[in-house]
């Protein structure tokens, strides 16, 4: 028991530590030992999640494990974490992500491997922490956390571009994020101004006010307010037509970066709807329905058809995430039970297989150096154990029956077909459009003739990146034979938030 | 009579120890190091001095004919500036030597400034207020120009020379005019007389054109105009000075003129500077954008944090008064650390002129790199720095008074300023710069020490701000209202 005390705080604080006394206290060229040290510390990581999910009571609708110290008070800013379903679902995300990223580093990335491991672990200090905060000024300092260390991991680490890509993700980001500190602070003042009289941020005290609604927009507090948390999530998932730092940031960050990209920063926007959006302002959310479901569905069919038209595969698999993510939106302003939790699934899937993708790009850019089709085809002979990774990814992105994007597609069209009928016959044919560009991809890359001379001799995977994809690859098929327990851990908490 | 000297002890102190130094520059030392340690030992003297008066003396008394009081607010300034000069003068020692320029002239005007300073802190009556002005800007006229063969240090004097006392001729015709319409030059009489009905349109003129002269002297929008050109061409060191000493200074007599004696009329002068503020920021940050050469970027980087306090002051209240004490200490460590960054690099044969001279400096000096990205984030506001909790504050409080809008500029602006300070950092981590050896080290020793100090309050208040906000909470309920 006293040890779940400082669990959360452990879980969040361990990496960011470890990151910071790398950062400042080893010399710059022990590589390997920055490379254990990142591999490790990832590991522990996973290990505290794990342990976190082996005591977590998935009865209980509320956040567990709660920590609690005060930080500010005299604005009643306090240091509070707690962790409720759907953050474990998330946590156990990125936990398990972490050091699929550190080995897909291993070789790549070869210069300033320090600066590199210390910024993916004190990044996944700002993840883990924006997932777990129960605060909403803390979320929004670990929401900020994660801002720099992404850019320079684009901007030093990355490809040609990288400095204007890193340039566009952090005036983007920024843009939606200090908005939403107003709507944080807004939020507190109204806390001081109702019969309490203190500021607070707590979740809990600012679910349980009632924020002012009004006509129109501008004056209407809780539309602004919610307005300003929505743009600010709706950047990071990102919802079209707000995605364009996506094809940008994805393509020219290394494939670490993209990989934690792609799996956990575009579930903080959805998981900030889905954690802040909906309970806060309830009316508000009622009244953006339409917009975020048309938002939804643009972004699911535009999505598939500017991937179809890429010739470059990692732009291929950015784009796709566009798309992708406009499932989950669709799934969470679905409204209900089922399409919720499809889309909390959806997260996770969208997490491991455009994870999964981008490692499997950085497999062949690191041999190729190139990443157009047109420089593949058969690689199904040379590269056999490649070929089934990759054909095991496509098909779970695709949606395939017993593997995990089936699941989560089902439930989210199941769950919002009641509510949104016409927004899921045609998000349905985003899901033939998604099987059409996938499936090209395969056919060009493994099944055409081999044609270039520089691909007869592709060495197909090493130990150390079957090691990173295993995990995946296994989570993929676990979770689309048997998802239940992955959603019986979320469900709890999603019935309390929606009331069902 | 007792009391009134032990009211302005540190002060006197200070201006006797000011004048032994003069004394010795006058006597041709040049010893940097002995002066040098002689001012910050006066600085130290009469920091002490002031702890122990500060207790001594009852907090709501009127020294020296009603024109003085030693309150909490006052302390408060009074510490700040005091730290602001202490760290200029650890900043000029290096420079001083490796210019081989006159110690003691130099030294001797810094803490005529702050004697200059302490007593605008501590005035209660408009004649006290602009006495400590006029003693603090003519020592820092003089301090501008002090590289009197620099083309630059001496435009840079002339300029400030004539804008400044253009501004002080507007801040004394508003003073008269005040003067004339409530019959009085203390701040809580004048209070009591607006108070009384309607203000007269010679009070509201003279209101107007006393907002003019403060706006001058914080640099505010659209009274900036000389800070870029004068930061650029004075001693680095200087303009570190200029940045935040007076700076804070001029906020400490913002607050207690428009706070405290003009607060029943508070409704006539908000808009003017809500308008300010708003201009401030964007103006700031916008300018700031197009700069290339370090220091006017900071110049333009400091006009826009101008700004942001003067938000603090439109939110007024306790609040809003607590905001702007903080925000001064946190701009105040973040800025002499920025520019202290700027000094040492020079010293260490980096050109620290254009933003393109930082590129790769990661790789050659990391650890300045590193200081460099902490002050500019706190610069820009991110967490969890000092300058995120100064934001913080102030726009906490201007929420609550209910000026959102003037928030939401502040955050757009925020952003902005953002680009810029990360332009430096895109240069020292993003870019590999060419293989420019520094020139042979120059020993920086007092700059280093200067910088870790304010390195170490940027991430302390950044992390742990409750005792600095409880601090700048105790400099409240002070002003002089009716």
């Amino acid at each position: 028991m006293r040890l779940s005390g400082m669990l959360l705080s452990a879980l969040v604080l361990t990496p960011g530590t470890v990151g910071l006394v790398l950062l400042l206290l080893t010399p710059r060229n022990a590589k390997s030992l920055h490379r254990w040290v990142g591999m490790l510390t990832s590991l522990a990581t996973l290990g505290l999640a794990l342990l976190a999910w082996s005591r977590f009571d998935i009865s209980d609708p509320g956040f567990q494990f709660v920590e609690v110290r005060t930080w500010l008070p005299s604005l009643g800013i306090s240091y509070r974490l707690g962790m409720d379903g759907i953050a474990l679902v998330l946590v156990l995300l990125t936990a398990l992500l972490q050091p699929v990223v550190m080995l897909s580093s291993w070789k790549q990335i070869d210069d300033k491997v320090k600066g590199y491991v210390a910024s993916m672990l004190i990044l996944e200090t700002g993840m883990l922490g924006a997932f777990l905060a129960t605060d909403l000024f803390l979320f929004y300092v670990f929401w900020e956390l994660m801002l720099l260390p992404m850019y320079f991991i684009i901007g030093v680490w990355g490809g040609e571009r990288r400095v204007y890509a890193a340039v566009k993700f952090v005036i983007f980001t920024l843009a939606g994020s200090l908005l939403m500190l107003v709507g944080i602070l807004y939020l507190g003042s109204l806390h001081k101004a109702s019969p309490a009289g203190v500021w607070s941020f707590a979740f809990e005290d600012i679910a349980k006010l009632t924020i002012p609604g009004g006509a129109g927009f501008w004056h209407n507090p809780q539309l602004l307010a919610f307005s300003v948390f929505a743009l600010a999530f709706a950047i990071k998932v990102p919802v079209w037509p707000l995605h364009t730092w996506l094809p940008d940031a994805h393509v020219e960050a290394p494939t670490g970066g993209s990989i934690i990209l792609a799996g956990v920063l575009l579930k903080l926007g959805t998981f900030g709807f889905l954690r802040y959006c909906r309970p806060l302002f309830p009316e508000a959310w009622q009244a953006a329905t339409p917009l975020f479901v048309t938002l939804a569905v643009i972004a699911i069919i535009v999505g598939a058809l500017v991937a179809y038209a890429q010739k470059d595969i990692k732009k291929l698999v950015a784009y796709s995430s566009v798309s992708h993510m406009g499932f989950v939106m669709l799934g969470l302003f679905g409204g209900t039970v089922t399409s919720t939790q499809g889309a909390l699934l959806q997260m996770v899937n969208h997490g491991l297989s455009s994870g999964a993708l981008f490692l499997l790009v950085g497999v062949i850019y690191d041999r190729r150096h190139t990443r157009l089709f047109e420089d593949f085809g058969g690689l199904a002979k040379v590269m056999p154990l490649y070929t089934a990774a990759f054909m095991i990814t496509t098909l779970s992105s695709i949606g395939l029956p017993g593997l995990n994007g089936f699941v989560g597609e089902l439930l989210i069209f199941l769950g919002s077909f009641k509510t949104q009928p016409v927004a899921v016959i045609i998000a349905a044919t985003g899901v033939v459009l998604g099987a059409v560009y996938m499936l090209t991809v395969v056919q060009r890359v493994f099944w055409n003739p081999l044609v270039h001379e520089a691909n007869r001799g592709l060495e197909d995977l090493t130990w150390r990146e079957v090691t990173a994809f295993a995990p995946l690859g296994l989570a993929m098929i676990w979770i689309g034979v048997y998802p239940l327990p992955l959603l019986s851990l979320s469900e709890a908490a999603i019935r309390r938030l929606i009331g069902g | 009579m007792l009391a009134d000297i032990l009211a302005v002890l540190p002060e006197t102190a200070l201006a006797l120890m000011g004048m032994v130094v003069l004394i010795l520059g006058l006597a041709k030392v040049r010893n940097h190091l002995a002066v040098a340690v002689l001012t910050l030992g006066s600085l130290l003297l009469a920091g002490v001095l002031l702890s122990h008066v500060g207790r001594a003396v009852d907090p709501g008394e009127h020294f020296m004919f009603g024109m003085f009081v030693l309150d909490r607010f006052a302390i408060y300034f009074k510490a700040l500036l005091l730290a602001c000069s202490f760290l200029t003068v650890l900043l000029s020692i290096d420079y001083l030597m490796r210019h081989d320029a006159r110690p003691g002239e130099y030294l001797a005007l810094v803490m005529l400034a702050t004697v200059g300073m302490m007593t605008m802190a501590s005035g209660v009556h408009l004649a006290a207020i602009y006495v400590g002005l006029e003693l603090m800007a003519l020592s820092t006229y003089v301090l501008a120009g002090y590289f009197r063969r620099q083309v630059k240090s001496h435009e840079a004097a002339a300029k400030y020379f004539v804008l400044g006392a253009l501004s002080s001729g507007i801040l004394l015709y508003g003073l008269s005019l005040l003067y004339g319409a409530t019959g009085t030059l203390e701040l809580q009489a004048i209070a009591g007389r607006l108070a009384q009905g309607p203000p007269s349109a010679a009070a509201l003129a003279g209101i107007g054109l006393l907002a003019c002269g403060f706006l001058f002297k914080v640099a505010a929008v659209p009274f900036h105009m000389w800070t870029p050109d004068v930061y650029e061409g004075a001693p680095t060191p200087i303009t570190t000075f200029m940045s935040v000493g007076p700076k804070a200074a001029a906020f400490a007599i913002f607050l207690r003129v428009f706070d405290g004696g003009l607060a029943p009329v508070a409704e006539s002068w908000r808009p003017l500077v809500w308008g300010a503020a708003a201009l401030t920021m964007v103006w700031g940050n916008i300018a700031a954008l197009t700069q290339d050469n370090v220091k006017r970027m900071l110049a333009y980087s400091s006009i826009a944090h101008a700004g942001y306090a003067l938000v603090g002051l439109v939110a007024g209240g306790d609040a809003g008064v607590q905001s702007v004490l903080l925000y001064m200490l946190v701009y105040t460590v973040t800025n002499v650390g920025a520019f202290g960054l700027v000094i040492l690099l020079e010293s260490r044969g980096y050109a620290g002129q254009t933003v393109q001279d930082f590129a790769g400096l990661a790789r050659k000096q990391p650890v300045a790199a590193f200081g460099m990205l902490l002050f500019l984030l706190s610069l820009g506001g991110i967490p969890p720095t000092a300058g995120f909790m100064g934001k913080l504050y102030v726009f906490a409080a201007a929420i609550r008074s209910g000026y959102v809008w003037l928030v939401v500029i502040a955050v757009l602006m925020s952003a902005v300023s953002l680009y810029y300070y990360l332009r430096i950092v895109l240069q020292m981590y993003l870019r590999d710069g060419e293989g420019v050896e520094p020139a042979p080290m120059v020993s920086a020793v007092w700059t280093e020490r200067a910088l870790w100090a304010c390195a170490v309050a940027v991430l302390l208040i950044g992390l742990w701000p409750g005792p600095f906000a409880a601090a700048a909470a105790a400099g409240l309920g002070i002003m002089p209202l009716p």
